[in-house]
């Protein structure tokens, strides 16, 4: 298993790079890769036992072959050898192939992953790999907006139920005490506690959008934008299927949860009438064939939410007949697109003249499709009416009446009604090689060898019911004798007939569904994701309008605010307004100098007077430090506040005058706010100084500084010695400054001298 | 003093403040040196103000008296302040003088463009 895993990985670093080296003809045989990985899975035996290749706490890498795994495992690599070949001879002039066959690698090995993984995390690793290759091969035609947009849809909508998963991971470990996924039932507390219920939520809102329920449902249609062979992988086999998938293996923990049964079949019930009714309205093949797909879907989850053994038997061989036909379908749709250029319905008719093999494998495919007898999709719809008629025939089997006899119209309309009729132009249809008729025929082919011989598919379908948990397992077999359920299967075929027969498809119809488009999730989707966009923009305007003034104002409008809530929350004014230190006459005069200093530096008009007013600021302050016991302040103060004001001096005295730019109205406002401001800082300041000081660390560098230091100027001794590393980051800022004026100055010179020069 | 002190401090950060709301580029500069005075008072009178007695060990003594000289960390903290702002101050006053050079205009408003509005 593993050395399949790694094979992918390789591949999909590989191919890339190998692709476009290898001749056109050479490059179906890629398919060598899925075709001996299919091999592989058909010939191992299944086991109960797990395989643990390493452990990265919470991840273990466990892998684990069972019965489900290995029908998911046989569907991904079969469908894969197909899609491999095809994708040879239909992508050979696509400029992307490489990147194609890279993605598809890593996607098909992301998906062996995730079934075959046997613990949560590793599951959820492998699910979120299969949204971002997928991203890649839906936006494959990377030029296109449409791509593009649909990829990005699609990696949107199921990237959020990965996430929804792993919180349902990280949940079921915290209550079950296990990340195993087959450990789980037997850990399951038996009444369902409200953290369960919330895992089980979250595993729906990922199995939901993975499997396109109702209503995520819209990214699927929209990733038709990718080229055929990645519709029919993605859509067929694999990722849609994963969300099924992922119900199938939880089953045996959560079907018993009171809420199972009634949320996934009305679930299911809605997206399959939805989407089947929908499906009636289109004429793009693959757009029928997407909401066909959907309706399939919601069938599986419908039948999956009865969680009988007969209800799960149908689902999983539904899976099976689903995988058949509708890969056979799309591969179909591919080549007919490919000789003809459109896959309108209403355009194309009469192509078995020119198709002949394909007009073989359209019809085979339509008939299993609508379950005729002795296809295997006639065993599959037999299973359901049976398991519906058991118990549930009421709202049932009416339902799935409706919903069969519109799937079984769209599947005429995709594989029969292009080759009937009269003959197209000779020279709108171009011949399609073989690469392209042969696989859907296989396919087809294989729906009726199974009809006929149930028992292929028995064991295999038998083991994935064991795998489930469920018992009872009833042999498949084709005639079950004159009962009610062959009644409803057969008013299933003549309906289905009738209404194709009676009512074909026609442009006025067309417009019917544009009209209801405004209303659906894939509006909503549209609206919400625009919506998030304007208020990101709108929220991001508003806070970075790139006014520095009032980014200034909004840091110290906090600041007010912050401050006041911890300063009056508790009030009781500890300071006083009691001098501790006598004034005396110099201080005064400082003081009166400094204030004056101050009003000058902001309300003079002239920039000049103003850096003299901060010189004469910057002396007052220092002669307050010489009062107050600071002498190496006073003398740095000193030298700095020169060299500012001779800076200041020397380099802006060319500059033009104050520009008178505010209103009276602002002026007032920034001056309250400043006030407020500082007077606040005045109150905090007051406070702190009529508390005790703590003085540690100065007692510290008091008593240190001599005897470790052998300095006598405690200050000096600190900076130089016992802080020193400090100054030491200082000198460099310093520094860096320094080259930083020094480059600007110099830039200036050169940036003159070229204009002197000119 | 050491209430004129805290409200002397207090119209330093209203002044500062009030100089930063302005549009002159210049002017933001003086309120950014403003604001940076007002802060290093700030330490300093939290450090306690004490007249006469600088952290400096007598000739004859090995150890400063218990209680008897003025904090010398916040004075080694502002004395980092103070060389720091200066090397801010220089850088901006000369970037000031380059980006008048090149735009021409001393208003922040008019040197302030938006990536939308380019």
């Amino acid at each position: 298993m593993l050395s399949v895993l790694c094979a992918c990985v390789i591949a999909a670093l590989g191919l890339p790079v190998l692709v476009p080296r290898l001749p056109a003809a050479w490059r179906p045989s890629l398919a060598i890769l899925p075709l001996g990985s299919f091999v592989y899975f058909l010939l191992t035996p299944i086991s109960e036992s797990q395989l643990l290749l390493t452990e990265l706490p919470p991840v273990h890498l466990w892998l684990k072959l069972d019965g489900l795994s290995r029908l998911f495992a046989l569907l991904i690599t079969g469908i894969g050898t197909l899609v491999y070949a095809y994708s040879g001879y239909y992508l050979k002039n696509h400029e992307g192939q490489g990147r194609f066959y890279g993605f598809i690698s890593l996607f098909m090995g992301a998906m062996l992953g995730l079934v075959l993984a046997n613990d949560l995390y590793f599951l959820f690793i492998c699910w979120e790999l299969t949204s971002i290759s997928s991203f890649f091969l839906i936006g494959l035609n990377q030029q296109e907006a449409k791509a593009r947009s649909a990829a990005l849809q699609a990696l949107t909508v199921t990237g959020l139920g990965g996430l929804a998963l792993l919180g349902g991971a990280v949940i079921l470990q915290i209550h079950t005490g296990t990340t195993q996924i087959d450990a789980l039932a037997a850990r399951m507390p038996a009444d369902f506690s409200v953290g369960i219920t919330a895992a089980l939520l979250l595993v729906w809102a990922a199995a939901f959008t993975k499997s396109a329920q109702f209503p995520f449902h819209f990214w699927l249609p929209g990733a038709m934008a990718a080229p055929t062979p990645i519709s029919t992988y993605l859509h067929s086999a694999t990722m849609v299927k994963a969300g099924v998938y992922l119900l199938f293996r939880l089953s045996a923990a959560f079907a018993a949860h009171p809420w199972w049964t009634p949320v996934l079949t009305t679930v299911g019930a809605v997206t399959m009438l939805y989407a089947a009714l929908h499906a009636l309205f289109r004429h793009d093949m693959k757009s029928i064939l997407a909401y066909t797909t959907i309706a399939a879907l919601g069938i599986l989850v419908f039948f999956i939410g009865w969680a009988s053994p007969l209800s799960m038997q149908a689902a999983l061989l539904f899976v099976l007949v689903h995988a058949l036909y509708k890969a056979a379908l799309f591969l179909i749709t591919g080549a007919v697109d490919h000789a003809t250029h459109t896959r309108n319905v209403l355009r194309l008719h009469g192509l078995r003249k020119q198709l002949p093999a394909l007009a073989v494998a359209g019809g085979l495919a339509a008939l299993l499709n609508g379950g005729f007898p002795p296809f295997l999709g006639f065993i599959g719809k037999d299973l359901m009416y049976e398991a519906l008629l058991h118990e549930h025939a009421v709202i049932g089997v009416p339902l799935l009446l409706v919903v069969n006899v519109a799937l079984l119209y769209a599947g005429l309309q995709v594989g029969y009604r292009p080759f009937a009729g009269s003959a197209m132009p000779e020279g709108e249809v171009s011949k399609v090689s073989f690469w392209l008729w042969l696989p859907p025929l296989l396919l087809a082919v294989l729906g009726l060898l199974f009809g006929f011989l149930p028992q292929m598919p028995n064991a295999l379908i038998a083991a994935a019911h064991v795998a489930v948990g469920s018992s009872g397992f009833a042999p498949l077999q084709l005639w079950h004798g004159f009962n009610e359920v062959l009644a409803w299967s057969l008013a299933t075929l003549l309906a289905g007939v009738l209404f194709f027969r009676f009512w074909p498809m026609n442009r006025e119809r067309l417009g019917w569904t544009e009209k209801v488009e405004m209303f659906s999730p894939a509006a909503l989707f549209t609206w919400l994701a625009s919506s998030l966009q304007l208020f990101a923009r709108r929220y991001t305007s508003f806070f970075q309008h790139g006014y520095l003034r009032y980014y200034v104002m909004t840091v110290v409008a906090v600041l007010i605010g912050g401050i006041s809530l911890l300063l009056f929350d508790d009030f009781a004014f500890k300071g006083s307004f009691e001098p501790l230190l006598e004034l005396t006459f110099y201080e005064l005069g400082t003081l009166a100098m400094l204030l004056a200093g101050l009003v000058f530096v902001v309300f003079t008009p002239s920039r000049l007077a103003a850096v003299a007013g901060l010189g004469v600021m910057g002396f007052a302050i220092c002669l307050l430090f010489v009062f107050y016991s600071a002498p190496d302040l006073a003398i740095t103060q000193f030298a700095i506040d020169t060299l500012t004001v001779i800076l200041f001096v020397l380099v802006l005295y060319k500059l033009p005058r104050y520009i008178r730019v505010s209103s009276m109205a602002v002026v007032l406002r920034d001056g309250v706010v400043s006030l407020v401001f500082g007077g606040l800082i005045a109150l905090l300041a007051l406070q702190v100084i009529h508390q005790p000081l703590q003085r540690s660390v100065s007692t510290f560098y008091a008593a240190q500084s001599y005897v470790a230091a052998k300095g006598k100027n405690v200050v000096n001794v600190i900076l130089v010695d016992f802080r020193g590393a400090d100054t030491l980051v200082e000198i460099t800022v310093l520094s860096i400054a320094a080259l930083g004026v020094y480059g600007l100055l110099k830039l200036r010179l050169r940036a003159e001298e070229r204009r002197n020069r000119a | 003093m050491d209430v004129i002190m805290a409200l002397l401090i207090g119209l330093l950060y209203a002044a500062g403040i009030f100089m930063m709301f302005r549009r002159s580029l210049v002017k933001l500069i003086i309120g950014v040196i403003l604001l940076g005075n007002g802060v290093n008072l700030l330490i300093f009178l939290l450090g306690r103000l004490v007249k006469g007695k600088p952290p400096i060990i007598a000739a004859d003594a090995k150890v400063l008296v218990e209680g008897a000289y003025a904090d010398p960390v916040p004075q080694a903290l502002i004395l980092t302040a103070i060389v720091i702002s200066f090397g801010l101050q220089a850088f901006a006053i000369v970037l000031i003088k380059r980006a008048y050079k090149v735009v021409h205009t001393d208003d922040l408003d008019d040197i302030n463009t938006r990536e939308e509005e380019e």
